[in-house]
């Protein structure tokens, strides 16, 4: 009778545990971005399964809550964003209509890659008079490589974390990525050293991570305020400031609608330099090194100094 | 005094922010800008925001909108020939002239680890505030379970569950005025849950007291409403997603008040007493350039709703009132489309019809005008949004709800949110 019990015991205990951990699962991620994406990727190689919400022709400020989104966002493990109210409109409803407890914010199955990095462009005031101001500074993090690593290192840490079985391949795969990206920091860095101090033209204040770590100087937006779109009244002020202080180019991200930035290069005579902004931007932009060596060399080229 | 002098100093010392405007070439070659450090190692986590007892306030954000309405029949006789709307509803156009609109305001935080609150209070133009949601749910559930509990919209269709000012148009469409008094909320549990595949579907369950239309507020000790809701949904591509549904609302009512038109043409007051049985079938299909809705989107939705009531009708409370059976069949449906044809700028189109069937009244037949009358609307929008907070739209409708008598009817409405970030709902 008690080994009957017993047996019982053991097999329901056993179907429990098959139930919370089902074998051989990989940890599934929810990446809001596709720069995300790539760095799970990364990271996990073979032992996440990733999925992207937006690709890199999409405004990432401008997303709904579609229904795939939230499917997906009730099946994370992990779910890996950029933070800092980038996803304001949208994660936080995918995110409560989810049902999924285990990715709530202060869950570990809730990361925020700005809280790994030192946010530049803070506002000094909160008001929506400025635009689409984000009270916890620039959000678009991932145009310094820099800051690519110290997200790495954070994330690799949460993956440990969350999936304990696999830590020690997770700890390799980290330090394996962590040693090849401070070699192509270093790579890019020497051959984006002509760049320092080159004044440019932003169409949205997109790049400011990017110009801090290459030295690029921001002359104007093409954008009134953050997120409003340009205006032919602006746009002839930004040219006419630029009789004062001239820039060398103008920058804008693959998913941006070219045109004001077109507008500048014909009225202005400096090249409009489309910016894969993340992975898949561009077709050079295949992965994160893909990224940062097509970002580099579009800048010189555009700088004519290849 | 000294010390406080020394502070004021120090502050004045510290300097202004660097502006974010561009720096003229005088004042990039002035010593403000600290020299960018190169950052070799991950800095430290920012520190947590200001600790004060403000900190825990929760998300707060107000609606104000107002308009301009003209229209080519009397708002306040409004009827549709062949249904008997809600007496306590306000329905049909608004009021002519210049007025304020529902100003509404959303407060919404976490109440703990396991709950989360939301209150939306609506201020009325009146100077009335009634509740017009005021809910708690779980966070902590998991396995896709949600349970709400209070005052919220119910889960049906498309659009019942949607604010007033994320409306693509003025007004909502006839059938949800007919047949749900314009939006249904109730009093009570809602519980959800999203399947564990890739394909989204999510399955709902309602029980409420059945407060308003088609309800009456029940009285009794059990459910005055439950409904039953499933939506499913996903993406083709990158450029198209879609959702669609089919739901169910019963709900009891005991004296319910409904207005008609008589066969004499003018009002008559009844109460209903019986079950009322709302079946709606929704879709929505969403295009964007490549998933990027920035520049250019394209949005086409539609439903079917049917509403099926039977018990008994006591006509023209006050006055004949006399009892009788009650037995009817209606239905309805609208069909729009908003395209965003640059950014800023939409323009929209809504067609829609009901169909009155054939009620059986028992001893009241012949008692109401619209036997089998069909109401007809068609409505055109067009709307300009200076940013995601603030929308001002000029909608021009032309509306056969009353049998004989085409309302013209336009409208010019702002909408604008400060506060909280809006939430971008599918």
């Amino acid at each position: 009778m008690t080994t009957r019990c017993s047996v019982l015991l053991a097999t329901a205990s056993m179907l429990l545990a098959m139930m919370a951990l089902p074998a051989q699962a990989a940890l599934r991620v929810f990446a809001c971005e596709p720069e995300w994406g790539a760095l799970a990727r990364e990271l996990g190689g073979p032992l996440v399964e990733v999925t992207v919400a937006t690709t890199a022709l999409q405004d990432p400020h401008q997303i709904q809550a579609r229904p795939s989104l939230m499917a997906r966002t009730r099946n994370a493990d992990l779910v890996v964003c950029t933070g800092a109210e980038l996803e304001v409109g949208w994660l936080p409803l995918l995110l409560q209509q989810s049902g999924n407890a285990r990715v709530q914010t202060g869950q570990p199955g809730n990361f925020a890659a700005a809280d790994a990095v030192r946010m530049l462009d803070q506002p000094a005031q909160l008001d929506r008079a400025q635009g689409d101001v984000h009270a916890a500074g620039n959000p678009h993090v991932q145009t310094d490589p820099r800051n690519i690593a110290a997200v790495a290192a954070a994330l690799g840490a949460r993956m440990q974390l969350l999936d304990p079985g696999q830590a020690a391949d997770y700890a390799r795969r980290q330090a394996d990525f962590a040693q090849r990206w401070q070699q192509a920091i270093a790579r890019w860095t020497v051959a984006a050293a002509p760049l320092k101090g080159l004044p440019v033209v932003s169409q949205h204040k997109a790049f400011v991570y990017l110009y801090d770590w290459l030295g690029l100087k921001e002359v104007a937006v093409l954008e009134p305020k953050p997120g409003v779109e340009a205006t032919a009244s602006h746009l002839r002020s930004v040219l006419a400031t630029m009789k004062a202080t001239p820039a060398r180019m103008v920058l804008y991200a693959a998913y941006q609608d070219p045109r004001p930035s077109d507008w500048l290069q014909q009225n202005a005579g400096i090249p409009a330099v489309k910016l894969a902004f993340t992975v898949g931007g561009t077709d050079g932009a295949k992965d994160l090194f893909g990224l940062f060596d097509d970002t580099v060399a579009r800048l010189l080229a555009a700088a004519g100094k290849p | 005094m000294q010390a406080l002098e020394q502070r004021l100093r120090a502050a004045e010392s510290a300097g202004p922010a660097v502006p974010q405007a561009p720096a003229s070439p005088s004042a990039a070659a002035a010593p403000v800008l600290p020299p960018p450090a190169p950052l070799a190692q991950p800095v430290p986590p920012p520190p947590a925001q200001s600790a004060g007892a403000n900190a825990f306030n929760p998300a707060i954000s107000l609606i104000l909108s107002g308009l301009y309405a003209r229209s080519s029949q009397d708002p306040a006789r409004y009827a549709m020939t062949g249904f008997q709307l809600p007496t306590a509803a306000e329905l049909g156009p608004a009021a002519r002239g210049l007025s304020l609109a529902e100003t509404e305001l959303a407060l919404s935080a976490n109440i703990d680890p396991w709950w989360r609150g939301v209150a939306t209070v609506s201020l009325h133009a009146d100077n009335g505030v009634s509740v017009e949601q005021a809910f708690v749910q779980t966070t902590a559930l998991g396995q896709g379970l949600r349970l709400k509990a209070g005052r919220f919209f119910s889960g049906l269709g498309y659009l019942n569950a949607q604010h007033a000012h994320t409306w693509d148009f003025v007004d909502n469409p006839l059938a949800y005025q007919a047949f749900l008094g314009t939006q249904y909320g109730d009093d009570g549990l809602q519980l959800t849950w999203l399947a564990p595949t890739d394909q989204f579907v999510e399955l709902g369950v309602e029980l409420g007291r059945g407060r308003g239309f088609p309800g009456s507020g029940g009285g009794g000790n059990g459910a005055g409403m439950a409904a039953l809701t499933a939506h499913t949904g996903g993406d083709v591509g990158a450029s198209h997603s879609w959702r669609a549904g089919l739901s169910v609302l019963g709900a009891k009512a005991e004296g319910l008040g409904l207005t008609g038109v008589g066969a004499g043409g003018g009002a008559v007051t009844s109460a209903f007493s019986g079950n009322t049985r709302v079946w709606i079938a929704d879709a929505v299909w969403k295009w964007a350039p490549d998933g990027n809705a920035a520049r250019t989107n394209f949005k086409l939705q539609g439903e079917f709703l049917q509403s099926r009531r039977s018990g008994s009708l006591v006509y023209d409370v006050g006055g004949a009132d006399s009892a009788g059976a009650y037995r009817s069949l209606q239905s309805g449906w609208y069909l729009q489309g908003v395209w965003q044809f640059m950014p800023r700028w939409r323009v929209a189109l809504r067609g829609e019809r009901l169909d009155a069937g054939h009620a059986n009244l028992g001893a009241n037949a012949g008692g109401f005008a619209g036997d089998g009358y069909r109401p007809r609307k068609h409505t055109l929008m067009l709307d300009h949004s200076a940013s995601e907070f603030s929308r001002v739209r000029l909608q021009f409708a032309q509306d056969r709800s009353r049998q004989g008598a085409l309302d013209n009817q336009l409208s010019l409405q702002y909408l604008m949110s400060l506060g909280a970030h809006g939430a971008h709902g599918y």
